[in-house]
């Protein structure tokens, strides 16, 4: 009797809340080991199953590029345009536990400046994983940072400045690496044997000072030059929206100071011409992004202390997106940021931006070819001293990538770096095939 | 609408008695078991069980292939590989890999969703080695340029949206459930409300309208090929979402899924995102 009444009052409820019955079939006993189709359902037969062991690639790009100058040069030596040829591939084989292999060397050669034609190993190096914790040995590259326009924390990697003006291209850097990632964050461990000294226009090259750099005849403070050995502790984090992170650095400066030889050796019967000067340097970092709706905010900061005086520099400010913009599906992007550097803008040219505001704007129209433009204005708040870059690429086909970059060093008062570069102004002309 | 008395009502064949003891436990029973049966509360039931059967898979991995096609016919490939991890008190994380189109290859998109708060999103660059996080709580943003938004292909937290039951209704020949549902944060989302037809046998999503903010249709999303893994998780292998304003559309190809896999939280941390191939 009861039952049955149980039993019609479990199809009435039912009944008034039919979509219970799928919350009353219950969750069946969790299936154990590999996953099973639903039989007769495989995966796609085209589709190669993943591989067991691990897996590996081979990508990269090749290619060309014309720089045109408007103007012509204004040192002796210098050439007018230049054409070059450069190519990038990848080869890695990750393995199934995630330890990963990777070889990326680099080569570009070039029509005019001897310098420009050079290469690089940008990475060779294996990287061991367990699961809180890791071991990277070989040439890699390690960024650190937060800002767009200049990079105050990025220490590890030596600039390859001869590659780009914007100094976003980096040389490999030899080294072993020790990481952990727990609950409290990440600190990584760096032992740099090996130094890499900065790579400069040659004396064909545009883009340079009056004086040419003489790379072959570098000076350093320590006896050991090159192998003197660089220690790095970095400690990162992320609160939430924060992230954050802080290191110590000691080693030798990546940012050589340029002295002339005769300064060096008033006996120097050479042509007249800079020597890079390598100081060992002790440096503190800090650098922060905080998230907050569509705003970025983001501050790098660092204490240097070294052959010089100490000083402190920082750089921060904030990006701003559009997400959907006007309604469609283009997003739009305002950065504006301030450097400081305690130096200033000194006529030895230990810095570069010391009172400095950045202004850029970033679209992405979202389209087929991943059309991006990245425009730039640089003003010395001191100074009359100001700068505009554009950025834009564009894709054509599923390989090929076309970039356009044109800077223009608008207003440059004597004593500014910009001053040797002022009638450097130039649009460059990329064309890639991606692999 | 708990509709159980008006059914009971029906029901004459019922001796009178056992009618009455039943309709006074029912009486009881009934507004326990289908508790709140006003619409909003019926939709959030169906989703809060349709999201209960969805989860527990603790990780996963597949393979995605994009197929972009523009009102003239044109196409366009991009392949992804995707994971994520279920975290117990959390929203999902989740990696996107992308394999091409090639100048792009080797970009990772980390996104720690939650329920209530804004997601994290970190974006790798691999020609910097750079890892930049990017603001995320706007997410109308277009997902590669797709028609899919970030907003449509992110994990939808129940939290973030309230509910509405509308009405049963077929669906791609099915019994379905039709739920709208509206973006509790407004200013963040594209969409006014959106349609879903979740079917009733299995719970799963067979449809969803998006409303733009001028509450006028702008795309339809369509679900097929649910398969089922581990004999619990049904997943659709063939999504594909119709912009009706500009007749470009985007289909999602899944393929080459797999269930626990051993992921951890450290493979979702961003400090470990370079060494990700």
């Amino acid at each position: 009797m009861y039952g049955r009444t149980l039993a019609v009052l479990a199809v009435l409820a039912v009944a008034a809340c039919p979509w219970r019955i799928a919350s009353a079939e219950k969750a069946r006993p969790e299936a154990v080991g590999p996953q099973t189709n639903q039989p007769g359902e495989p995966n796609e037969p085209n589709e190669p199953a993943p591989a067991r062991k691990g897996r590996s690639g081979l990508t990269g790009y090749v290619a060309a590029e014309g720089r045109l100058f408007f103007h012509d040069p204004l040192y002796a030596g210098q050439e007018d345009n230049n054409g070059s040829l450069a190519a990038q591939p990848e080869y890695y084989y990750q393995w199934n536990n995630g330890a990963l292999f990777t070889f990326t060397p680099f080569a570009r050669v070039d029509s005019v400046d001897s310098e420009r034609t050079h290469w690089d190993i940008r990475e060779l190096y294996y990287h061991y994983t367990q699961d809180w914790w890791s071991v990277r040995f070989g040439m890699a590259r390690v960024f650190w940072g937060a800002t767009e326009f200049v990079h105050l924390v990025d220490v590890i990697n030596q600039t390859d400045l001869v590659e780009h003006i914007d100094g976003e291209d980096k040389l490999g850097q030899p080294m072993l690496q020790f990481s952990s990632s727990v609950d409290w964050g990440s600190l990584d461990i760096f032992i740099l044997p090996y130094f890499r000294e900065r790579t400069f226009p040659g004396r064909e090259g545009r883009l340079r000072p009056e004086l040419e750099i003489d790379t072959d005849h570098a000076i350093y403070e320590n006896r050991d030059k090159e192998r003197a050995k660089d220690l790095a502790i970095r400690y990162s984090r992320t609160f939430g929206d924060l992230d954050l992170g802080t290191y110590l650095f000691i080693g030798t400066n990546r940012d050589p100071l340029l002295v002339p030889a005769d300064y060096l050796d008033p006996n120097d019967t050479a042509d007249p011409r800079l020597i890079p000067f390598y100081e060992r340097v002790t440096q503190l970092g800090l650098d922060a992004t905080w998230a907050s709706g569509n705003w970025l905010w983001k501050l790098e900061t660092v204490y240097r202390k070294g052959y010089l005086d100490p000083y402190v520099a920082a750089t921060g400010g904030l990006e701003y997106t559009f997400y959907g913009f006007a309604g469609g599906k283009s997003d739009v992007g305002l950065v504006a940021e301030y450097v400081y550097d305690e130096r200033g803008d000194d006529p030895e040219m230990t810095s570069i931006f010391d009172d400095d505001l950045f202004l850029g704007l970033r679209l992405s129209p979202n389209d087929l070819a991943g059309t991006q433009v990245l425009m730039g204005f640089m003003q010395d708040l001191g100074d009359p001293e100001n700068a505009v870059s554009v950025e834009a690429s564009r894709r054509f086909g599923d390989h090929w990538r076309l970039s356009l970059d044109l800077w223009l060093f608008l207003d440059a008062p004597e004593n500014n770096v910009i001053y040797y570069i002022r009638d450097d102004d130039f649009v460059r002309l990329e064309l890639a095939y991606h692999f | 609408m708990c509709d159980y008395r008006a059914r009971l009502s029906k029901d004459g064949h019922f001796a009178m008695k056992r009618t009455l003891i039943a309709a006074t436990v029912a009486a009881i029973v009934g507004p326990v078991l289908c508790a709140g049966q006003t619409p909003e509360e019926k939709g959030l039931a169906i989703v809060r069980e349709a999201d209960r059967r969805f989860k527990g898979y603790g990780d996963a991995i597949s393979r995605l292939r994009m197929i972009l096609r523009n009102k003239q016919g044109q196409v366009s490939e991009r392949e992804l590989r995707i994971r994520v991890l279920e975290t117990p008190d959390d929203g999902d994380r989740s990696l996107s890999i992308f394999d091409s189109p090639a100048d792009v290859k080797g970009t990772v998109l980390l996104t720690h969703a939650h329920r209530s708060e804004p997601d994290d999103q970190w974006l790798y660059l691999p020609a910097l080695e750079r890892v930049k996080r990017i603001a995320a709580q706007n997410k109308s943003g277009s997902f590669m340029g797709s028609e899919f938004s970030y907003e449509d292909i992110a994990t939808q937290a129940i939290e973030k949206y309230s509910y509405q039951w509308l009405r049963d209704e077929t669906c791609q020949g099915q019994d379905c459930h039709v739920i709208e549902r509206r973006p509790l944060d407004k200013q963040n989302s594209g969409y006014t409300r959106q349609i879903i037809w979740i079917d009733k046998e299995h719970l799963r999503t067979l449809q969803i309208e998006y409303y733009d903010r001028k509450d006028s249709l702008l795309k339809t999303l369509t679900f097929q090929d649910y398969r089922l893994y581990l004999d619990r998780f049904w997943r659709p292998h063939d999504m594909n979402m119709v912009n009706h304003q500009t007749g470009k559309s985007s289909q999602l190809v899944w393929f080459d899924y797999a269930f626990r896999t051993g992921l951890t939280e450290n493979d979702f941390n961003q400090h470990n995102l370079t060494r990700i191939r």
